[in-house]
This record gives structure tokens, C-alpha cells and sequence, in this order.
């Protein structure tokens, strides 16, 4: 029998998929056929690698290299230089952007360097497919040792100690919730997984789903364990349908192994799991509205108290984590509190893992120890700002955050201080700006999503974010007066002081932070009735210098609207009733000679 | 599929299933485990490192070695193939030439595992490649 | 025991008391919007939602509504601090800036508790402009919605589902868009809808409304060639003071009958005399069936459903097609008035149908749509004309500057305004089964009642039940108010659980005395206890108080009709029911 020497992990994430992922695996699978090397070459499909800036990602061990951007038709070759003769293909190496030099182990590249990966430790591991190779890196182990030598107390008391706070945005302290809802009794109790993962360009929880579902399920029946729960479920959005996938073909092999069930492991511990659909709406993340949501009732929040943790699911005693949450438990159970509570900062313990998205180099899901600086995050894993252009700010926790500015960079990231600094955790987007985004378009694109995503019960939510839309829609235009100004910060404090849910509570928080640190910008908008970034439309304008025209008539010709004009060889310029600022001729322009003012 | 009765047996079953991804496991950190990296170009095909190369790998496994096995290009020593680089944690690397499964075998249990020296060295200054 | 401090005043609660219900007991005033209580009735409706009850409790992130929040021991709670009164503010001037601002003809003008908010908060300007939500108006014949003035206070929505079980409105929608409506925003009309109203009744603003037929019967009044008479419901009389400053469960018959002349009526009559006719031949169909089933003829249906309530044959025809032949065939006694009015009257005062007018005044909005059922016309013109609610006879009242205080105590037409204490009774609960009980009582036994109030029978509990013995044959009696509770005792009837002789339903919670087409109760349940008390007081008064002994009754089936239940009767008294559940899906 011939040995396998090498294996090639290839993303099998949302991500990677969608650019030919498949096809990939395909040709790998064809072509070391072909070689006569399937029985040395073990291909497997894992998830997210977490680098989806540089995707499709092909790595392949043992000796670590990491390939980037490949494509289809880069297997043959991949297979004839790597695998056949052992030498790199260095075209798709990573190439650092700061010293231009190929980088082939990923543990070199400055995206993974500081990155600690707890929650995703199986992504871009394992075959989320295959039970097998989960169990061979110690799954549902720590299931095994709960309900061999633990009491649902000391389970409890774990999770409590190892100060893991909930990953779905609000931080409340994990163990603390089970423990509440472990003293209610009731016939039936119920473990909810929140997978509705709603930020936009959030992509964690689905990574997780997708890479390593099992330490999910695993997790649930450990909460359920240590609840007194014997059902869970899972509510996902149904926009996530590899995640679905995976999650169902995980929970079949669970059973099939005795994993979930009745007599687990050969205990009485009976549990077992359940898949629920959302439709996708934001506000669905609301524990309450989630909730709401699996009972087919209409995804609302209700007022809290009563907490699910007493009347949750059919006003059962419910407790829901999200996604990420789960993740951490089996491997807190296994390796101890102690463990766990060492990594990270005083108050937020363990890694938090970021969709790392907007104007910077590293785009990719990332997962770093708590208190790690934005400076890291941006500089180190992110690669600094795309085209080297200068940092404005970074939006974290989603709609419901805050923009924080150069001044936070080196404040340490963790549920409090971002508090403390008018943003939040949130779930873990993370979304970089540099100074071609305008502040108050930000504001603006923010509350049009939670107009859109406010469920309409409450009025503060449903009327207040509309007006305060308005108000920043009037002062993007141009039409904006100090008095709205005031109006805004009176109606965003209003609203966080008033609205029923955490969805409008912090829904004016993206206006509000924008106010704080970006006050000169407001004013520009409303007084100069101008737009330094060059987003709002109406408040710019694009020039011809007639000193540095040439009249080559380019900028004319790529006109939509001819707008242009001028004599050939002689200075252009624009008619500004005409132009309607697409920046065509900005764009088409050689010699720097067409501006925005 | 047959029903995981107890802790004891998930852990038995992790142990049988380990190997598996053991590969993986051992990549994840290389530089704490022995590397042997095995020159595979086409003089060292022709002679007989492919081989050689299954052959070390089976027989590490029977002496519980945990090693990482990787294959590279030319080393320019094409005179001596089949060559192989040893790497053993916080040592210099050494580079073996004409391994045979014999010679193999002795660098596997002479060399790595008791420290003793072992002849066919190919004494050259000479830096490992990546 | 819990206790606080509620703007610095010691207050003690039981545990589980809200802030809302603490602070009126400590005589603190919260105004609320969307909050609702219908105490005794089991209705509570405290989503959350309009945020207007927000108050200050120290240590808190957020001001907490008042309504949803239990009071903690230990508590400080400041219900008119700066920030509450700010807050309490934007938020009533966000309500109103997607609100519109034609209070002085919109329908619920005066009534209207956003309307009264505004004005206690003192808002003189709405600081906010922008978009205003519009919505097709949707008109059916009872009930107007007018959803561009909706708040989403959910009251309807709740008291649809949750007290009515017809599950015609629910929120749809998200954000801004967010609003109440049917099912896929289709008319109600092709709705689960029943037209009970009872969201009408419960609306805080003009968003619900009931179709005003007051101009048209104006018109009939001020066209010569039309003889235009008017019957008025029992419940009408128990109610209508409220509008004109008068306690509730005032009782106003004369002055009823007076008012009625003076806005033009040619003739005053009583639904109160078809009421009695109702009991000769429900009566009559119940004595019939039992009759049967006792000699052991197990087709027979039974228990006897009574069909006077319209919004309750709406609800049966779309949840219970299968049980059509349950329901007592005799129509409703609007419609039976209608019908002996535009035949035995008009024949006897030789008016043709097409000029007489026949006009009710209903505590409900149901019967607005009943009077259109096409069964009740004959050649297309309609037994009843056109329907006014007591709130639209007040009106009509007020626009003559008239004002029922003032009027002395006339009496009621004759032969069609005679009636007795048991037709008053079909305005409560449990009335018209009470009324039935009279009178079957004597015919079935040949005995002569001692004792004419059968209190067992009566109550304001949701669902009640009673033996009555009937010389020796006991007889079992069901009573529901409030769809739901009718839901919940069809259902156990249907899976055959227990064995009923006779059921009375009741659409509107505490019967016609809590119509929808009533004087606003806005959530005060003594009110609907005072009427339900003037019903028994008026009926106590009546010298005659069986049904069968009303002496134009009897002239009539001697004149006329021939015997209840007979072929005149089947005629012009009975009526029939249709499958309606094609376009209702109740999920279970």
C-alpha cells in the first residue's frame, strides 16, 4: 500500500466556491488520476481559510504552502512542479505587498502572523464533511467528558470561569445565561444556535457553519447538557444554503455515531438537533424576534423581561448563543477556563473572529485575541489601506456600531472599549475606510439599512430612523441647515433611549459616533456645502484646469452626456448643467488636469 | 454506522482515525518535529527515492517517529541520488546521499532516534531550501 | 409585595404589577397610546410598541415603557423627568409626522386618544418633515380602513386574533412600511373578516372606522315619495346617553322613540318586537328538534345554534362550513323586521315596497353588512334599507342641535313597536337564550313559569353553560361572547365531546351591549357593565316579559303568519347559510 504523502486543502468556503472552487478540486482530482498519484495525494475539501481577499486558496502539506488565487487551469501545473517534483510554484504565492517578496508558508504571511485561531481552529483543516476527521482532532470529546465527569453545574461554572462573553454582539456573559436558564424548570427547555447572521458583509458564523460544524453541535449538547435541555435548534437564514448543507450532512453523521440522539455516548443524556429557516431578516438576530420567527409568528422583538431564559421557544425556557459562541465551548471544556481566561484582556477573554472588509489590502475573516489594537488589525493582518492611501476610520459591530477614528488605533479591541469609544463589538464586522469616504454618506448608508431592516413595531425605530434618513439624505444634498444638525442628535438619543429592541437602540449609533468624530464634516456639508471625500454628488463638481489640458478631447469622448467640449488642441471644459458627476472623464484623463471641487 | 458507546471508545476511535490527518497535524507545526525532506527530482526518481521515500515513511511509523516527509526538487547533488535533508529540531541540517531502505533505515534508527552519527554524509556547506 | 418609589412617592405593589398599573394606583397618570385593557374580559394589549408610556428608572440604560415593565423591589422610578417628557415628546411628534393632520373631519375626531395625546402634550408644530405613508383606502360595507392613519398600536390586530380568533389583520411589512392589514393588503370583504368591528371599537385612531350611512338616510327622510321607518336595536337604548353626557347604563326608550320622530321618521318601531318574533320561531325550531332527538331521531342536529348575531354567521360560514345545518334557520331580528315590515305592514298600510324605507339603528357594524346579504332582498330591493350605528344616530342627533336629555318619553309605534322584557335581554349576553328559555319553557312543559329570570344563565364570563330543567328533562345550554370563546366551545362540540341542546353566541365581548357601532368604551369595562345592567333593569320593568305573550305578536300569526315555524314563516323569517371557507385558512 502506498502512503499518502501529500495533502492539498482547498477552500471549500462560500467564497472560494463561487470562483470555481469546484472545479478546482475537479481537476485535482482528474489530473493526479491521470498521474497515477490518487493513492498518494489525498485532495480534500475544507472550509474557509479565512484569506478571501486571495481566494481560491490551495494549500498543500506537509510542507505548508499556501497558494493563492488559483485558478482552474493552475492545477496541472500545481500537480507537475509541486506535487511530481517538489518544487513551488511561485507565481501564486502570496506576494507581500510591502517587500514584494513570494511567500509560500502561510504562517510567514502578515495576515496570519497575528491571528489566533480558536473558534475557527478546524476551518480550513478538516473536511467539515466527514465525521472521521473531526473526531480525530478530539471532537465531541469534551461532550464525552461533561457527561462522564461533569455535573451540569460544573459545567456551567466552566463556561462561567473561562469568561467567554456571547460573540453575537451584546457580550453578556455566557455562562451567566446558562445558568439562568438551568434554574428554571420546566418539562421541556430548549437550546437555540442563532445563525442569522445579518450585519452586511459579515460572514463568520457562516464560516464557522460552513469549515466546522461540528463544534457546534457539539456545543448545543453540551449547553443542553448543562440546561437540562433535550432539543436544539438551529435558526439559520436560508441564504445560507452551503452552510445548510453542511450542517445537515453533520447532524446525519452525529446520529449515525451515537452523537446526538438518546444515549449519547452511552449515557441517558438524550439531545438532538433541528434545523429552522429565517428569511433573512436582520432583526431576526433578536433573540426575541428569532424566537418569534421559529414559532411562525412575525419576526418581532418583545420587550425583555420576560427573558427566553424563561419564557422563550413555545414560552419554554430557551437559551440562545450565536454561532461563534458555540464554537469556543468544546474547546474551553476540554483544555479548561483557565486556559481560555488567559487569552485576551481583562474583561473580554478569548479571540474574537472579524469579517475584515473595505479599503484595505487583506480583505478575509480574521480571528484575533481580544485586546489586540486596530493598528494590528489594519497595519499587520489587514495589510494597511488599499492603493496607500491614508486611514480615516473603521466601522465595527455592523449597523449598530460606530465609526472609530485614527485616534482609536491603538486602543485595545474588546467588548467595552469599544463601548466606551460609541461603537460596539457587534457580531464582528469590521469595515475600513480611508478619506475617499464621505462620514455623512456612512451615517446615511447605515440607517438605510436598518430602515430597511426595522421590523416597524416600535416608533422611535420605525418613524425616528426614517426621519434622522431624511434629515442626512437633505444634508447630503446640499440642503442641510445647523438646526438639522441638532434635530439629528436630538432624535438619534431619543431613539437609543426609547426603542424597544437592541436593533433600534443602537440603531442611531453610526450617526451619532459619525457626529462625535467627524463634526467638521457635518459642518462642511451643511455650511461650505462641500464634500472633502467627493461622494455626495451635489456637492461637488468636476473642473478642467486649462493650464494642463492638452485638448487631446479624450475626456469629451468618454462622456455620457457631452458636457464637454473645447477645440481640439485648445483647453476643454465642462458644462455643469449638463454633467451629472459619473467621473468618466476623471477617470479618462492622462494628465491630471480634470479635478473634483 | 455503528453507534459510539462510551468516551473510552471515541477516544480509541480518535486514535485509530488520527493517522489520517496526522499529515495535517504535523505540517501545522513542522519545526517542532524532525523533517526529512527527500529529493525528488528526476534523478532522484531514477534512483529509486520514491521508494526509498515509502519506504522510510512505513518504517517511521513502525518506530512511532513522528516525522514530517516532504518532497523538493533537485538538490544538485545528483551524483549521490537518491539524497535526502534530515532535520532534527535545533540541529543543523544534514544531507544523506545513496540512502537505500538500508541506509534508511539506519538513519532512522542510529541518527534520529539515538543521536549516533551515520555514515554518508555529504559534508558540504549547505543551506536548506524552502 | 414589591416596593418602590414612583416620582418620589412610596408605593407597594403585588409582585408582577406593572409600573403603569403602580403608578395609578398611586394616582400617577402615564399616558399611554398603544396600551389597552379590557378588564375582566381578558384583554391586555401591551405590545410595546408606540413607547409613549416610557418613564426614568434609576441605574437603567434606557427609559423602560411603563406598560411591559414590572415593577422590582426596591425600585425609583420617574415618570415626568426632563428626559421622559422629551422623550415622550419626539416620539408623539414622530407619530404625528407620519399621521394625517385632517383631524377636524376625520371620522374619530373628539374620540381620537393620539388626538388628546397631542393636545396634553402640548405640541403646536410637527418639527419633522417627510415622507407620510399612504395606503388604498379599503371599504367594506361596515368597516372603513383607512391605513394612512395607522400607528401600529396592534389593538386591532390583537383583538382580531386573540379575542375574536378571525385572524383577518395582522402587521405586514417592515420599517417605515410597517402597518396593520389583511392578508396580502386584500379588501376586507375577501378577507376571514367577519365585520364584528370590534377593531373599530378598539382603534385609537380614525385608521378604523364604520362606513356613515347617515346621508343616505337623510335623503330617504327629505324624499317625499318614500315612507321611511325606523326600528331600534335593544342594546341602542342602554348606550346612546353616553353620547349626550349621560351616565352609562342610563336607559333612554322614550326619549329614544321622541328623537327619532323629530329627525323625520314616519314611523318609531322596535327591533325589540322582531326580537319576540325571533324567540316564536327559534323557539319553535329549538322545541322541534329537541322533540325529535327525545323520540330518538339521531339526524336531528343538536344543540340549536342561535343566528341573530351576523357577525357569528360571517364566523361560522368561513370556519364551519361543516356544520352549516347546525345554526338555528330563523334570520336575525333586524332582518326579520324587514321582512314582516315590507310585506304584513306595507301590505296592511298599503305602501309599496319599493317606498317604504326600512332604517335600523344597531349597536354593531355587522348588520351594515347583513342588510346587503343578497338573500335578504326580494327583486333586489333589501328588507333593510340602510343601517345606522348608535354613534351615527348620535351624530345625526347632534347635527339637528337635538339633544336626547332634553327629550320627554315617547312611546314606540305600533303594531311593530310593541315587545316584551324578553326581546330587551337580546342585547347582553346570554339574553337572547334566556328570552328562548321563557318561552320554550312554557310551550314544552304547558306550565306556566314562576320564576321568568333564569339567572344561571347570565354573566359576563366568556363561556358559561347550564342545566334548566324542563319539567324533568334537563336541558343543556351553552353560552359564548367573543369569537373566540365561540371558536372554543364549537370545537368541542364538533369533536363530540359533549352533548348541548341549545347554544348562544355573541360576536362582540359582553354581546350587542359591546358592539362594535357602540359609543367608544376606550377600554373601560365598567361602561359595558352598566349597560349589561340596564338590559336586566329594563327588562325587570316590562310588564310583559315573555315573548309569546306579546299580544302583536300573536295578532300577527293570526293575521298573518299562520303558526311558527310554518310556511309563511319559512318564507319570510327563515333563512339559509353558505360554505365561506374557500378564502379563509385558519392555521391550526
Amino acid at each position: 500500500m502506498t502512503k499518502i504523502k501529500t495533502h492539498v486543502l482547498c477552500c471549500g468556503g462560500t467564497g472560494c466556491k463561487a470562483s470555481a472552487g469546484d472545479e478546482i478540486i475537479n481537476n485535482f482530482n482528474a489530473i493526479l488520476k491521470e498521474k497515477g498519484l490518487e493513492n498518494e495525494v489525498q485532495v480534500i475539501r475544507t472550509g474557509c481559510f479565512g484569506f478571501c481577499e486571495k481566494g481560491p486558496i490551495v494549500k498543500m502539506l506537509p510542507d505548508n504552502t499556501f497558494y493563492t488565487q488559483v485558478k482552474p487551469s493552475d492545477v496541472r501545473k500545481i500537480v507537475e512542479e509541486h506535487i511530481v517534483k517538489g518544487r513551488k510554484v511561485t507565481d501564486l504565492l502570496y506576494l507581500d505587498p510591502e517587500n514584494k517578496q513570494h511567500v509560500s508558508d502561510s504562517k510567514h504571511m502578515g495576515f496570519y502572523k497575528k491571528q489566533l485561531r480558536i473558534a475557527l481552529r478546524n476551518c480550513g483543516f478538516i473536511n467539515p464533511e466527514d465525521i472521521d476527521e473531526c473526531i480525530s482532532r478530539g471532537g465531541y470529546e469534551a461532550l464525552g467528558k461533561v457527561l462522564t465527569e461533569m455535573t451540569p453545574e460544573q459545567v456551567i461554572d466552566e463556561v462561567t470561569r473561562s469568561g467567554l462573553r456571547g460573540r453575537g454582539g451584546a457580550g453578556f456573559p455566557t455562562g451567566v445565561k446558562w445558568g439562568l436558564c438551568a434554574k428554571n424548570k420546566a418539562d421541556q427547555k430548549y437550546v437555540v444556535c442563532n445563525a442569522d447572521e445579518g450585519d452586511p458583509g459579515a460572514f463568520m458564523d457562516r464560516s464557522i457553519m460552513e469549515g466546522d460544524p461540528h463544534s457546534v453541535i457539539e456545543a448545543m449538547a453540551i449547553c443542553g447538557y448543562a440546561i437540562g435541555a433535550t432539543k436544539g435548534l438551529v435558526y439559520i437564514r436560508a441564504e445560507y444554503p452551503l452552510a445548510i448543507h453542511r450542517l445537515q450532512v453533520a447532524i446525519t453523521q452525529a446520529r449515525e455515531y451515537g452523537l446526538l440522539g438518546q444515549g449519547i455516548l452511552g449515557t441517558d443524556f438524550e439531545f438532538d438537533i433541528e434545523l429552522r429557516y429565517g428569511a433573512g431578516a436582520f432583526v431576526c438576530g433578536e433573540e426575541t424576534a428569532l424566537i418569534h420567527s421559529m414559532e411562525g409568528q412575525r419576526g418581532e422583538p418583545t420587550f425583555k423581561p420576560p427573558f427566553p431564559a424563561v419564557s422563550g421557544y413555545l414560552g419554554k425556557p430557551t437559551n440562545v448563543n450565536n454561532v461563534e459562541t458555540f464554537a469556543n465551548i468544546p474547546i474551553i471544556i476540554t483544555k479548561g477556563a483557565e486556559w481560555f481566561s488567559k487569552i485576551g484582556s481583562e474583561k473580554s477573554k478569548g479571540t474574537k473572529v472579524f469579517a475584515l472588509a473595505g479599503q484595505i489590502n487583506n480583505v478575509g475573516l480574521i480571528e484575533v485575541p481580544m485586546g489586540i489594537t486596530l493598528r494590528d488589525i489594519i497595519y499587520e493582518i489587514g495589510g494597511g489601506i488599499k492603493n496607500g492611501r491614508e486611514f480615516k476610520a473603521v466601522q465595527t459591530g455592523g449597523p449598530s456600531g460606530g465609526c472609530l477614528t485614527a485616534k482609536h488605533l491603538d486602543t485595545a479591541i474588546d467588548y467595552d472599549n469599544l463601548v466606551a469609544a460609541g461603537s460596539m463589538m457587534g457580531s464582528g464586522g469590521m469595515v475600513v475606510m480611508d478619506e475617499t469616504s464621505c462620514m455623512v454618506a456612512i451615517a446615511k448608508f447605515y440607517l438605510e439599512f436598518t430602515c430597511e431592516e426595522s421590523c416597524g413595531k416600535c416608533s422611535p425605530c420605525r418613524i425616528g430612523n426614517k426621519r434622522m434618513l431624511e434629515i442626512l439624505d437633505k444634508i447630503t444634498k446640499g440642503n442641510g441647515t445647523m438646526h438639522d444638525l441638532e434635530e439629528l442628535r436630538n432624535l438619534a438619543t431619543v431613539i437609543k433611549d426609547t426603542a424597544l429592541c437592541g436593533l433600534g437602540q443602537t440603531s442611531p449609533n453610526p450617526v451619532l459616533s459619525t457626529l462625535d468624530n467627524f463634526w467638521d464634516e457635518y459642518v462642511e456639508h451643511v455650511v461650505d456645502k462641500k464634500c472633502r471625500a467627493g461622494v455626495c454628488k451635489q456637492l461637488m463638481h468636476y473642473e478642467i484646469d486649462p493650464v494642463k489640458c492638452i485638448g487631446c478631447g479624450a475626456c469629451a469622448r468618454v462622456c455620457p452626456q457631452n458636457a464637454i467640449s473645447g477645440e481640439k488642441k485648445m483647453a476643454h471644459y465642462i458644462d455643469n448643467l449638463k454633467c451629472i458627476k459619473c467621473g468618466a472623464c476623471y477617470e479618462k484623463c492622462k494628465f491630471g488636469a480634470i479635478s473634483v471641487k | 454506522m455503528a453507534k459510539v458507546k462510551s468516551l473510552a471508545e471515541l477516544k480509541a476511535m480518535r486514535e485509530k482515525l488520527q493517522s489520517n490527518l496526522d499529515l495535517r497535524e504535523k505540517s501545522d507545526d513542522p519545526e517542532s518535529l524532525v523533517q526529512i525532506k527527500v529529493a525528488m527530482a528526476t534523478c532522484g526518481i531514477a534512483s529509486g527515492a520514491k521508494q526509498v521515500m515509502e519506504h522510510m515513511m512505513e518504517k517511521a511509523d513502525e518506530l512511532k517517529l513522528r516525522i514530517v516527509f516532504t518532497q523538493t526538487g533537485c538538490m544538485g547533488y545528483c551524483h549521490a541520488e537518491p539524497t535526502i535533508e534530515v532535520k532534527v529540531p535545533g540541529k543543523d541540517p544534514i544531507v544523506f546521499g545513496h540512502v537505500d531502505n538500508k541506509k534508511a533505515d539506519e538513519i532512522l534508527e542510529k541518527y534520529i532516534m539515538n543521536n549516533e552519527l551515520v555514515e554518508g554524509i555529504i559534508p558540504v556547506n549547505y543551506e536548506t531550501i524552502d | 409585595m414589591v416596593k418602590l418609589t414612583i416620582d418620589n412617592k412610596p408605593v407597594e405593589v403585588a409582585e408582577g404589577t406593572t409600573i403603569l398599573k403602580a403608578a395609578r394606583q398611586a394616582g400617577i397618570h402615564i399616558p399611554t397610546l398603544c396600551y389597552f385593557e379590557l378588564a375582566g374580559m381578558n384583554f391586555e394589549n401591551k405590545p410595546g410598541g408606540c413607547r409613549v408610556c416610557v418613564v426614568e428608572v434609576a441605574g437603567r440604560r434606557n427609559l423602560a415603557p411603563a406598560c411591559a415593565t414590572d415593577c422590582m423591589e426596591g425600585m425609583v422610578v420617574f415618570t415626568h423627568s426632563q428626559r421622559v417628557i422629551n422623550a415622550r415628546r419626539t416620539v408623539v411628534e414622530l407619530i404625528l409626522s407620519d399621521h394625517p393632520t385632517d383631524c377636524l373631519t376625520c371620522a374619530k375626531s373628539g374620540q381620537c386618544e393620539l388626538q388628546k395625546l397631542a393636545q396634553n402634550l402640548g405640541i403646536r408644530e410637527i418639527p419633522f418633515k417627510g415622507e407620510q405613508s399612504t395606503y388604498r383606502m379599503d371599504m367594506s360595507p361596515s368597516i372603513i380602513r383607512d391605513v394612512d392613519k395607522c400607528i401600529m398600536c396592534r389593538r386591532c390586530e390583537n383583538i382580531c386574533n386573540n379575542i375574536q380568533s378571525v385572524g383577518a389583520l395582522s402587521a405586514v411589512n417592515r420599517g417605515f412600511q410597517a402597518v396593520v392589514a389583511t392578508a396580502f393588503e386584500q379588501d376586507m370583504v375577501d378577507s376571514p373578516c367577519t365585520m364584528c368591528g370590534q377593531c373599530v371599537q378598539v382603534c385609537p385612531v380614525g385608521a378604523l372606522s364604520e362606513v356613515d350611512d347617515t346621508r343616505n338616510v337623510m335623503a330617504a327622510i327629505n324624499n317625499p315619495k318614500k315612507t321611511v321607518i325606523v326600528q331600534t336595536a335593544p342594546a341602542v337604548r342602554v348606550a346612546i346617553g353616553e353620547e349626550f353626557g349621560l351616565e352609562p347604563g342610563t336607559i333612554v326608550t322614550g326619549q329614544l322613540a321622541a328623537v327619532l320622530r323629530r329627525l323625520g321618521f314616519d314611523y318609531v318601531f322596535d327591533t325589540d318586537f322582531a326580537a319576540d318574533l325571533t324567540i316564536m320561531e327559534e323557539g319553535t325550531e329549538l322545541l322541534g328538534r329537541i322533540s325529535k332527538f327525545m323520540q330518538g331521531d339521531k339526524s336531528v342536529r343538536l344543540p340549536i345554534l342561535t343566528s341573530c348575531c351576523p357577525g357569528w354567521v360571517n364566523f361560522f360560514e368561513h370556519n364551519f362550513p361543516d356544520m352549516l345545518d347546525v345554526p338555528s334557520t330563523a334570520k336575525s331580528p333586524q332582518q326579520m323586521f324587514g321582512a314582516i315590515a315590507k310585506s304584513y305592514w306595507a301590505e296592511k298600510m298599503g305602501i309599496n315596497r319599493e317606498d317604504l324605507i326600512v332604517v335600523s339603528i344597531m349597536p354593531c357594524l355587522a348588520k351594515k353588512f347583513e342588510c346587503k346579504r343578497e338573500e335578504f332582498s326580494v327583486n333586489g330591493n333589501p328588507d333593510v334599507d340602510y343601517v345606522l350605528s348608535t354613534r351615527e344616530l348620535a351624530r345625526l342627533i347632534k347635527q339637528f342641535n337635538l339633544d336626547i336629555k332634553d327629550m320627554s318619553c315617547e312611546d314606540y309605534d305600533d303594531p311593530l313597536g310593541e315587545s316584551t322584557g324578553a326581546a330587551v335581554i337580546f342585547g347582553a349576553t346570554g339574553g337572547v337564550i334566556e328570552a328562548a328559555t321563557r318561552t320554550a319553557y312554557e310551550v314544552f312543559t304547558g306550565k306556566t313559569l314562576e320564576k321568568v329570570d333564569f339567572t344561571e344563565l347570565r354573566g359576563l364570563e366568556g363561556i358559561r353553560e347550564a342545566w334548566v330543567d324542563f319539567n324533568g328533562t334537563p336541558i343543556h345550554i351553552g353560552i359564548a361572547h367573543g369569537l373566540k370563546n365561540a371558536r372554543t366551545l364549537l370545537e368541542r362540540i364538533r369533536e363530540g365531546k359533549e352533548q348541548f341542546h341549545a347554544i348562544e353566541v355573541m360576536a362582540c365581548p359582553g354581546g350587542c351591549i359591546g358592539g362594535a357601532g357602540q359609543p367608544y368604551h376606550h377600554g373601560n369595562s365598567s361602561i359595558l357593565k352598566k349597560r349589561y345592567d340596564a338590559i336586566y333593569r329594563e327588562d325587570a320593568n316590562k310588564a310583559i316579559r315573555k315573548s309569546h305573550e306579546n299580544p302583536s305578536i300573536q295578532k300577527l300569526y293570526a293575521e298573518f303568519l299562520g303558526e311558527p315555524c310554518g310556511h309563511k314563516s319559512h318564507e319570510l323569517l327563515h333563512t339559509h347559510y353558505f360554505d365561506k371557507s374557500d378564502y379563509v385558512e385558519i392555521a391550526e
